[in-house]
């Protein structure tokens, strides 16, 4: 090589390093260099405020991977993450520094100005070092703008991928060293010398020869080619696009100068190998103070924290991140054959998964990893090469395998370490501030928590754990509560795993307080969601976790999610989590508005969407539908009501006290739940709707109060008409009297309503003999589901037949064993302690009340199920008619909780 | 008779890689300047060349044989520079059998030992066979014995190849076992063997959806690097396959090339995508599969029938019309089950596709 770098023969100068973050090769280098020239300070590329923490590096309980962590202590949102694994350069050098008692230091621009820097406008995005991270780590992308070095260099080199170049030419070369050095920009080199087994050895294509490399054993060789590479680079590009750079540069020159003054030239610097020209560069002190004058400024407090290999890839802190951490562990700490032990240890794996792999299996992927090597020109073969002999070899072609290997192996579950005594994470301060202030202490043990939503405690627990949750913290699980559907009550189980600090760690990527990490959390999962169902849980989520400043985004992408789905599937399966999210917000106080919006109109483009979404649907098809009419049904009626109705009036909801549109009855009609009505009509009506979902509006209707029986009646009649395919009549009545959502009964409704079971038992009977068998199978998916009380009730019924249930105007009979019509004394005697049961005023203080419980105290015990069932079930009536239909009535006892108006309707009928 | 196979071969229908694309392999066996294995006509990395295409420095372009990913040719050509012999696998109509052709006209610059494989195969046509007519006029002997072309390319060192592996009964599977292996076979009845010389590979293919029909043993197995053909990654890539071959194809049949084909083949290939994945290619629309694998070949043939039908029957423009019906045959497999995809295929996919009302009318007429 030339001269034009300085830093090309040892003895001129300080020993310039230039890496490349998280290169096991450059790690290998590092370390020989050092060991060659052994500096008395090691200077590198960090945040120098962590200087103090240095000496936890060689701490026993530190185990890489870590990272330093940068956060401004007023602004906790802003933060930047150093990580460093055992295979990073920088680490080598600070263990080497630490363990020889060399001074040991950090001279990037300090994480103070950095920080300051990054959520500076004018300073923009340029660089990726210290971005925030949380949302915009990842996501922008300034790498698209600037110029790669390395891809540069690559492209000379005639390689399309830079990671592949500097592989081949630095990462490798500790294995090749002694053969033929590698020459950064000159290509892969000519290999004719590699005794590489295999006929493809000796690619010869090599763009340029080697010039004029020192000796094969010079530690320094490679970072000498590397910096009058970069040298280059930087004369043909500038700063390119890097404009922080130049700053950060100026410090490390000034750094730099202040070591040497220090300690002469025996200082080394370790940092990445772009701002090796930058370091050697003939510049004054006050034009570099000049640049430093006048930068922004915050307060940054710097920690260790454990890091994973998983982490290691993500784009932040040294901005390198890398696609196989454990490829590089390996090849780091591999003290030879890095191919035969990589491709062993993937054997190992295999086998540990049921897989025969044998010996020979190894050897024949060794050559043909090897072979693959030579013929793609390569010096060694890399980790492409040998996923690709694994792939023929051992996986019969497959992927699937390949999937394990990529997660166990190549990017590895190794978990770093940080000593005790290292200061925590901020979000763990955070959380462990929390955890003080709402007294909940983690324990290991598990236990369940009722939370009482009221309390401002309860409430404040709540929200802690919800927001753990969506940061991936599984400290606590919600469990059904024991409370029911009660709106403001929770239940959780709860217990603390050790592997949770880590994942604490882990999620103070997303912020450093639980607050900002869980929103930052929440608006990067809103943007990344796919299904539509996913963002109205996540909004549902961001409600109860109350992250009020997660929510526009997860709204607006709700809205453009919604939009452009014109899938009534998805549709219906987002609503019932927004209404949800409507009804917990409420009782949380938070304001819906928005929520209840975007609910509404998803509400009616699934009114409008689902009439043709039901047409000509196959069985499996119609019942998949039903659950969804069923789903959005119980949905709509949590909506708000009249709030399409009302337009502007969102108040309600910001009150805290929206009407529930449940039960609300016919006058919320003009709204959503309007609309609905009308589409179950539609539903109800049309004839290419299939049986099941015709039979299932049809009964939503009626239980809504918006058909009558007579209708129902009519409607059914319509369906099991003897034209009818049995076969769809059947569907019809699963539709109708099949078990709804809550739990509503269908069974009880053919218990009391004498009509239609008598409907449905003239069907059955004209059921033709051959479509009987076909017809079977969904009856009795039907019936099988009622309770057994209801199902032998509606079979005495049958049993009795037509003629016992004809109308027989007097007194009817009793039950076998009991005398006719009702004691009306004996029923009054009870009646005080069912209105006491059932919450209702005495009698006489209301003219209503528990008109069938009397009777149904009376029966037989036999029966008792049955009528407690009816009890619970039946609406009350009023009494005022009471008597009369119950003599009226046919079978007088059991139809006692059922529908008065109906049965008084039938009555009078007959 | 030499004269006789001259003729023969010019006038073949369809004629051996080797023979079809003997420029492109003169070129690159004079531009190659690598090392070569034993017995190989080219370095592997002109192997991969050959099939992947490019340009030599001469300014020859070799045309593709094999579109798909690098790595795929890479790894096959590897196994075969390291005596491995080479399974490759894939769904029908994915180009197994051709680049096994081209692999072997590349290596050994001979396609042509070739064993069927069927539920019939004998022994026979992986060992030996005899002449029994030699056998009992002048007992066991080397004359009295019938090579086969495994037999041949063992003692040629040439590529030899198994078409459909996993169709062959699984004891005649068996013996390939110890020429993979052992790299020889024994003639008992002679008291000899015939070892393999260097340069001596096989090539073998196998139906992904065959597996079930004869499972290759785990010996066996073990023998061969896998390599599987996946199905085109992207429409582009299909239409691209589809075109080349369609033009090639219909060079060779003589039928005048067609000025905007390439409409009608990207249809095609976007019916074939759609149906075969299940869901429309704006990833909006579910449709339902047919019974057949619709793969790329099939693609090919169609649109290779249509033209056909263009230049004999019509004005020589590929038009909706005439891929009509080959699209119909390709997908109608199974006449009831089939029909009622392609119906719901039609009414709910292409009659609402903006640009596609002819095509749609087109395949209405044909189904009626």
């Amino acid at each position: 090589m030339t001269t034009a770098a300085p830093t090309a023969t040892r003895p001129a100068g300080p020993l310039l390093l230039g890496v490349r973050h998280h290169g096991p090769g450059s790690a290998r280098a590092v370390r020989a260099a050092l060991d060659a020239a052994a500096p008395a300070a090691v200077l590198i590329e960090g945040p120098p405020e962590a200087d103090a923490l240095l000496p936890l590096a060689a701490d026993e309980g530190m185990r890489p991977p870590v990272a330093l962590l940068a956060h401004a202590v007023d602004d906790p949102g802003r933060a930047a993450f150093w990580p460093l694994a055992a295979f990073s350069p920088e680490w080598v050098a600070l263990r080497w520094a630490l363990e020889r008692g060399a001074a040991v230091r950090f001279i990037d621009l300090p994480a103070a100005h950095s920080l300051a820097l990054a959520a500076d406008p004018t300073w923009g995005d340029e660089e990726d070092e210290a971005v925030p991270d949380g949302p915009g780590g990842p996501g922008a992308d300034p790498r698209a703008v600037r110029i790669d070095p390395l891809a540069v260099l690559a492209e000379t080199a005639g390689y399309d991928d830079p990671e592949r170049w500097w592989e081949d030419v630095v990462e490798h070369r500790a294995h090749r060293a002694h053969r033929a050095p590698p020459v950064p920009g000159g290509g892969p080199g000519p290999d004719a010398a590699a005794p590489r087994p295999g006929p493809a050895a000796g690619d010869s294509s090599g763009p340029s020869a080697p010039s004029g490399s020192s000796s094969p054993a010079d530690p320094f060789a490679p970072f000498a080619a590397l910096a009058e590479a970069m040298a280059v680079l930087r004369e043909t590009h500038g700063d390119g696009g890097h404009r922080r750079d130049l700053v950060r540069e100026a410090y490390m020159r000034l750094q730099l100068r202040a070591a040497r003054k220090e300690h002469g030239d025996a200082v080394a610097v370790v940092c990445g190998a772009w701002h090796l020209p930058a370091l050697t560069a003939k510049t004054t002190v006050t034009a570099d103070r000049a640049l430093l004058k006048g930068l922004p400024k915050v307060r940054a407090e710097l920690t260790w924290v454990p890091w994973t290999h998983r982490r290691l890839s993500r784009h932040s802190g040294y901005g390198a991140g890398i696609d196989s951490p454990g490829w590089y562990g390996h090849l780091f700490a591999a003290p030879d054959r890095p191919v035969e032990r990589w491709l062993t240890r993937i054997a190992g794996l295999l086998r540990d998964e049921d897989r025969m792999v044998s010996s020979a299996h190894v050897i024949e992927a060794v050559r043909l990893a090897t072979a693959l090597a030579a013929m793609r020109g390569r010096p060694l073969a890399g980790l492409t090469e040998t996923l690709d002999a694994v792939r023929a070899v051992m996986c019969d072609g497959s992927d699937v395998p390949l999937e394990l290997i990529r997660d166990r192996l190549i990017v590895g579950d190794v978990l770093g370490e940080v000593p005790d005594d290292a200061p925590a994470v901020p979000l763990q301060r955070d959380l462990t501030r929390l955890q003080r202030s709402l007294r909940l202490k983690p324990e290991a043990l598990e236990r369940e928590l009722d939370l009482d939503l009221r309390k401002e405690t309860d409430a404040g627990r709540s929200r802690l754990l919800h927001r753990l949750r969506l940061l991936g913290v599984g400290w606590g699980e919600p469990v059904a509560g024991r409370s029911g559907t009660g709106t403001f009550r929770e239940s959780w189980r709860l217990r603390w795993e050790p592997e949770l600090s880590v994942r604490v760690a882990e999620a103070g990527m997303w912020g450093t307080t639980v607050l900002s990490a869980a929103t930052a959390r929440a608006e990067s999962a809103a943007a990344g969601a796919t299904a539509l169902a996913e963002i109205t849980a996540l909004a549902e989520q961001c409600l109860l976790a109350a992250l009020p400043e997660a929510l526009p985004a997860v709204l607006r992408a709700l809205a453009d999610r919604a939009a452009l789905d014109a899938d009534v599937g998805h549709l219906a399966g987002a609503l019932p989590a927004l209404a949800r999210s409507l009804r917990y917000g409420d009782v949380r106080s938070t304001d819906t508005s928005a929520l209840a919006e975007v609910a509404t109109g998803l509400a009616l483009r699934i009114c409008v969407g689902l009439p043709p979404a039901c047409a000509g649907l196959d069985a499996d098809g119609a019942a998949a539908m039903r659950r969804q009419v069923d789903a959005v049904h119980e949905a709509i009626r949590l909506l708000p009501a009249g709030d399409a109705a009302v337009g502007t009036d969102a108040g309600a909801g910001v009150d805290g006290e929206p009407r529930a549109a449940a039960g609300a009855g016919p006058e919320a009609g003009a709204g959503v739940a309007g609309r609905w009505t009308a589409v179950l009509r539609t539903l109800a009506g049309r004839e290419s709707v299939p049986g099941l979902l015709r039979g299932r509006a049809a009964r939503l209707l009626l239980d809504d109060e918006h058909l009558g029986g007579e209708e129902a009646a009519r409607l059914m009649g319509l369906a099991l008409s003897p034209g009818t395919p049995p076969a769809e009549a059947a569907a019809w009545i699963e539709g109708f009297a099949g078990e709804g959502p809550g739990g509503s009964g269908g069974g009880m409704l053919l218990v009391h309503d004498e009509r239609l079971l008598g409907l449905i038992d003239t069907w059955l009977t004209g059921v033709p003999a051959e479509a009987f068998t076909d017809v079977l199978p969904l009856l009795r998916r039907t019936f099988a589901a009622y309770e057994p009380g209801v199902r032998r009730t509606l079979g005495e019924r049958v049993r009795r037949g037509p003629a016992a249930r004809a109308p027989s105007g007097g007194a009817e009979p009793g039950a076998p064993g009991f005398g006719p019509g009702l004691d009306p004394a004996r029923a009054a005697a009870v009646e005080p302690l069912v209105r006491r049961l059932l919450g209702l005023p005495a009698a006489g203080e209301r003219d209503g009340g528990a008109r069938s419980t009397p009777e149904d105290e009376d029966e037989d015990d036999g029966r008792a199920a049955d009528d407690g069932r009816a009890a619970d079930d039946g609406r009350m009536g009023d009494d005022g008619r009471m008597g009369e239909e119950e003599r009226v009535g046919q079978e007088g006892r059991a139809e006692a909780g059922g529908r008065p108006a109906d049965e008084g309707r039938v009555g009078a009928g007959r | 008779m030499p004269e006789t196979t001259e003729t023969t071969r010019a006038e073949a229908l369809r004629p051996h890689a080797e023979e079809a694309f003997a420029d492109e392999l003169a070129a690159l066996a004079a531009a190659d300047d690598r090392p070569r294995p034993a017995r190989w006509r080219l370095s592997p990395w002109a192997v991969a060349t050959y099939l992947l295409g490019g340009t030599l420095p001469d300014g020859t372009v070799i045309t593709p044989k094999y579109v798909g990913p690098r790595r795929i040719v890479e790894v096959a050509v590897t196994t075969l520079a390291t005596d491995r012999a080479l399974l490759l696998l894939g769904v029908p109509g994915t180009a197994k059998t051709w680049v096994s052709e081209h692999l072997a006209a590349a290596v050994s610059g001979d396609s042509t030992l070739l064993v069927q494989g069927t539920a019939g195969t004998p022994e026979e046509a992986i060992r030996y066979g005899w002449n029994y007519a030699q056998l009992l006029a002048h007992g066991p002997s080397r004359d009295a014995l019938v090579p086969s072309p495994v037999m041949r390319a063992m003692a040629e060192g040439m590529t030899a190849r198994v078409e459909e592996l996993t169709r062959i009964p699984a004891d005649v599977q068996d013996t390939l076992i110890t020429v993979l292996s052992e790299k020889t076979l024994p003639v008992p009845e002679l008291g000899e063997e015939v070892q393999a010389v260097r340069g001596f590979n096989l090539i073998a293919t196998a139906n992904d959806r065959d597996r079930g029909v004869n499972e290759l043993s785990s010996a066996l197995r073990r023998r061969f690097n896998t390599v599987v053909l996946p199905l085109p990654a992207t429409a582009e890539a299909e239409v691209d396959i589809v075109s080349r071959r369609v033009d090639q194809l219909g060079r060779s049949l003589d039928l005048p090339a067609a000025p905007e084909g390439l409409d009608e083949i990207r249809r095609v290939v976007t019916v074939f995508r759609e149906l075969r994945d299940g869901v429309t290619s704006d990833g909006r629309t579910k449709v339902k599969s047919p019974s057949g694998t619709l793969s790329t070949a099939e693609a090919i043939s169609v649109v290779t029938n249509g033209l056909a039908l263009a230049a004999h029957f019509g004005d020589g423009v590929l038009r909706p019309g005439d891929v009509a019906a080959g699209i119909l045959g390709a997908v109608v497999r199974d006449p009831a089950a089939d029909r009622v995809v392609w119906q719901e295929y039609l009414e709910t996919v292409v009659r609402e596709r903006d640009g596609w009302k002819d095509f749609y009318r087109a395949c209405r007429e044909v189904s009626a």
